[in-house]
């Protein structure tokens, strides 16, 4: 409503047009205040879908909010910090299973954006160049991201499962690798089982990526290098990664984010209690908060979470930023 | 524009804060919500179920129940999101080992003697299912609906190829038992090592027949006492050491342990009322056989003998319901004897009402195993608040253990323990 009536005013003044007299200040109140009415819509909702939730899950860190309390949360008692301390006691079990949860999140994460990102660069780098078939590899190589998360995932469980599943039957009865069929949903493999899903979903998000960066990469640039004789890998080094220096720095921050936070792959792979090799943070800050019915320590864990994203996210700005600046200057 | 933000900031905070207010009207008299648990093999069977009996109440009553069939994976989701906004159904079903737990957020109808008498009084129930109704002393936070109650389930082929003649009615005898069919190429007995509440319901079992409780009477954990590490040791051993228990079976989860049966992979399955899933799963009746859990010696009976908890589902209402009269005469009607037998015949699950348990349909062998079970050897899970805890914090200590074993790592006392205690340790601070 405030956009269609807003909208014509605009159209009334030609740019640098000043009006005179008392006119100008309304005029000029207008200039400012009508970006902020564009804009209002946006931030009423914004502050409804993010930012209120956001505030009361950090105001639950502060209370003892259990199973008692729950059906009246508001007059749960206050906690302090009793929730933060009981997560962040290393020497306590809850603190310290939180402390192994996050190391294991962390290793996940790393290579699981490493990999992501090599896979769908090299993918993205040899589809550049036109041949036969192009089309069709391009698509089918955007499958994984496009299917549904669960029905993705149910399917590796079933090629996971131990007695029946594709992935023994490769590795033992056909190849013969191991002398036992191995478990792939419980113990030790279970990380490198949820490392195979979870690049084998993410990749492809990076290879549209680092394709659509590539687009924006001149072609004269490669013609001049070829002619002083640089080879691909030359190429590839001094143009291809350079120019995509922007891309990656956005890519790898968003890739990070999702994979540290993603909940939907470990949840259905494993389900309410993940072994310990796979014990994700964001199933182990669910499983704390619903499955022990313990909302308010729950919270505290999501805060901190919160919190070290925050700083992760400050520090890689801060750093890709600054070279940016320098890369103007 | 303002209306529409003063609307959503209204909606927003009516989510928000929960009803601490509602104690139940009769606001909208003509409509409840009825949430059921999905006790068919699919969904879909549920609702064709329990459809025709819902009209059938309505025309008794004009009041038209909205059926929803809610997935064990969601349906305690669902209550305590229901239970933190205010926004739920009327009436509900519960697992009712829940009923302690969900009895101390105080958003269920507590079944005082007032409330029983409007559904005929609470001596219409049996006393095992009554006692997993909630904390001892206190009024009960829903009514059984159906009961159920573990069982051996054996081949029949498979034990005869076997030589064995009679099903085992101990431990010591099942393993031997185990030995002669393994001898045949076949696998024993099948298990949901990965299941945390499958897992809590044989260990419940194991520690009562050792003489332990996980509780104290006061309701304090007690998970490192000598004799429940030697119960929950019992069971894994079954993996670990006797070796009776496939080891692919450690990531059993989803009911595969019951297709593995139906298939004719093992030849036993421990199992609660599995009649009904057998057959959708296309085993005929005559091809597996029913007998007691075994003990470890002796015959089942109480204290030691108990060889099942008292599983099954309850009846609850939603305290800030809208249609308490309604909801009420729904209980009524849903516990009433001829309603009893249809739903229990369904679901080949035991009436807990004494009257439709009388019934010549429940008396047929294998139920009358099932029956004699709830009636003289089964206990309820521990009634306390903290029972959900306990299910995940000691039911993944098991699936850890059997993750152990099934990977050839040893099991012994002091791992059983150590993984206990940080079960244990996870429960809330008292």
């Amino acid at each position: 409503m405030t956009t269609t009536t807003a909208r014509p005013a605009v159209r009334e003044e030609p740019p640098g047009a000043a009006p005179a007299g008392a006119g100008r200040r309304t005029g000029r109140l207008r200039r400012i205040g009508l970006p902020y009415l564009l804009l209002l819509p946006a931030l009423v909702l914004e502050l409804l879908v993010h930012l209120v939730p956001m505030a009361i899950g950090i105001v639950m860190s502060f209370k003892q909010l259990t199973q008692f309390h729950i059906r009246d949360w508001g007059a749960a008692p206050w906690s302090g910090l009793d929730n933060y301390k009981v997560s962040v006691d290393f020497d306590a079990p809850v603190g310290e299973a939180l402390l192994h949860s996050f190391f294991v999140t962390v290793a996940f994460t790393l290579l699981s954006v490493g990999l992501c990102w090599l896979i769908g660069t090299a993918a993205a780098v040899f589809m550049q160049d036109a041949f036969r078939g192009r089309g069709l590899l391009r698509t089918l190589f955007l499958v994984p991201y496009a299917l549904p998360v669960y029905t993705a995932v149910i399917t590796w469980v079933f090629m996971f499962q131990r007695d029946n599943g594709l992935i023994n039957h490769v590795l033992h009865d056909q190849l013969h690798l191991t002398d036992e069929p191995s478990f792939w949903l419980i113990g030790d493999n279970s990380f490198w089982a949820l490392l195979i899903v979870s690049v084998w979903k993410g990749w492809p998000f990076a290879f549209l990526i680092v394709m659509a960066g590539l687009q924006n990469i001149p072609g004269e640039l490669y013609e001049a290098a070829a002619l002083d004789g640089a080879g691909m890998w030359q190429q590839i080094r001094r143009i291809t990664l350079p120019s995509l220096r922007p891309v990656n720095q956005v890519l790898v921050l968003v890739l990070f984010l999702w994979t540290f936070n993603d909940f939907n792959t470990p949840y259905v792979m494993f389900g309410k209690a993940a072994p310990e090799a796979a014990d994700l943070i964001s199933v182990h800050i669910y499983q704390s908060s619903f499955v022990t019915w313990n909302f308010g320590t729950g919270s505290a864990m999501s805060v901190l979470l919160l919190l070290f994203l925050l700083v992760v996210t400050g520090v890689h700005l801060a750093v890709t930023s600054r070279g940016r600046r320098t890369a103007d200057a | 524009m303002g209306a529409v933000t003063l609307s959503l900031v209204l909606a927003a905070s009516a989510c928000g804060g929960g009803s601490s207010t509602g104690g139940g009207s009769n606001d909208s008299p003509k409509t409840l919500t009825y949430w059921a648990s999905n006790q068919g093999a699919s969904i879909e069977i549920d609702k064709k179920v329990l459809q025709p009996e819902l009209d059938k109440f309505e025309k008794k009553t004009g009041i038209k129940v909205k059926l929803e069939v809610v997935p064990w994976s969601d349906l305690l989701n669902r209550i305590l999101t229901a239970t933190t906004s205010g926004q739920g159904p009327d009436v509900l079903n519960i697992g009712n080992t829940w009923s302690a737990s969900l009895q101390a957020t105080g958003a269920l109808l507590p079944w005082d003697a007032a409330n029983f008498e409007k559904i005929g009084g609470k001596d219409r129930f049996v006393d095992s299912a009554l006692g997993s109704t909630g904390v001892p002393g206190q009024d009960p936070a829903a009514v059984p609906l159906y009961s159920m109650a573990y069982a051996l389930y054996y081949n029949k082929q498979i034990f005869a190829d076997a030589g064995i003649t009679e099903p085992p009615a101990t431990w010591d005898e099942l393993v031997a038992d185990s030995k002669k069919i393994q001898a045949t190429g076949k696998q024993a007995i099948g298990a949901e090592g990965a299941n945390v509440s499958e897992n809590i319901h044989h260990v419940f079992v194991f520690a009562k027949q050792h003489g332990a409780d996980f509780f104290t009477a006061d309701g304090k954990p007690a998970f490192t006492d000598d004799k429940i590490v030697e119960a929950v040791k019992q069971y894994v051993d079954l993996m670990a050491k006797d070796k009776v228990i496939p080891a692919g079976n450690a990531e059993y989860a989803q009911n595969q342990s019951v297709s593995d049966f139906a298939k004719g992979r093992n030849a036993m399955l421990l199992w609660q009322s599995a009649a009904a899933n057998l057959t959708s799963q296309g085993m005929s009746e005559d091809a597996y056989g029913i007998a007691p859990v075994p003990v470890q010696s002796g015959t089942p009976g109480t204290g030691t003998q108990i060889n099942s908890m008292v599983a099954g589902i309850n009846l609850a209402v939603f305290k800030n319901t809208d249609n308490l009269d309604g909801a009420t005469e729904f209980v009524k009607f849903m516990t009433s004897d001829e309603e009893q037998k249809i739903l229990n015949t369904a679901y080949s699950s035991i009436p807990p009402v004494r009257t439709a348990q009388d019934d010549p349909a429940f008396n047929t062998p294998a139920n009358a195993v099932l029956k004699d079970t709830l009636a003289k050897s089964a206990a309820p899970l521990p009634q306390v608040p903290d029972e959900s805890q306990f299910e995940t914090a000691v039911g993944t200590a098991v699936k850890e253990l059997f993750a152990d074993a099934a990977a050839g790592r040893p099991v012994t006392t002091e791992s059983v323990r150590a993984k206990l205690e940080k079960a244990q340790q996870q429960m809330p601070a008292k």
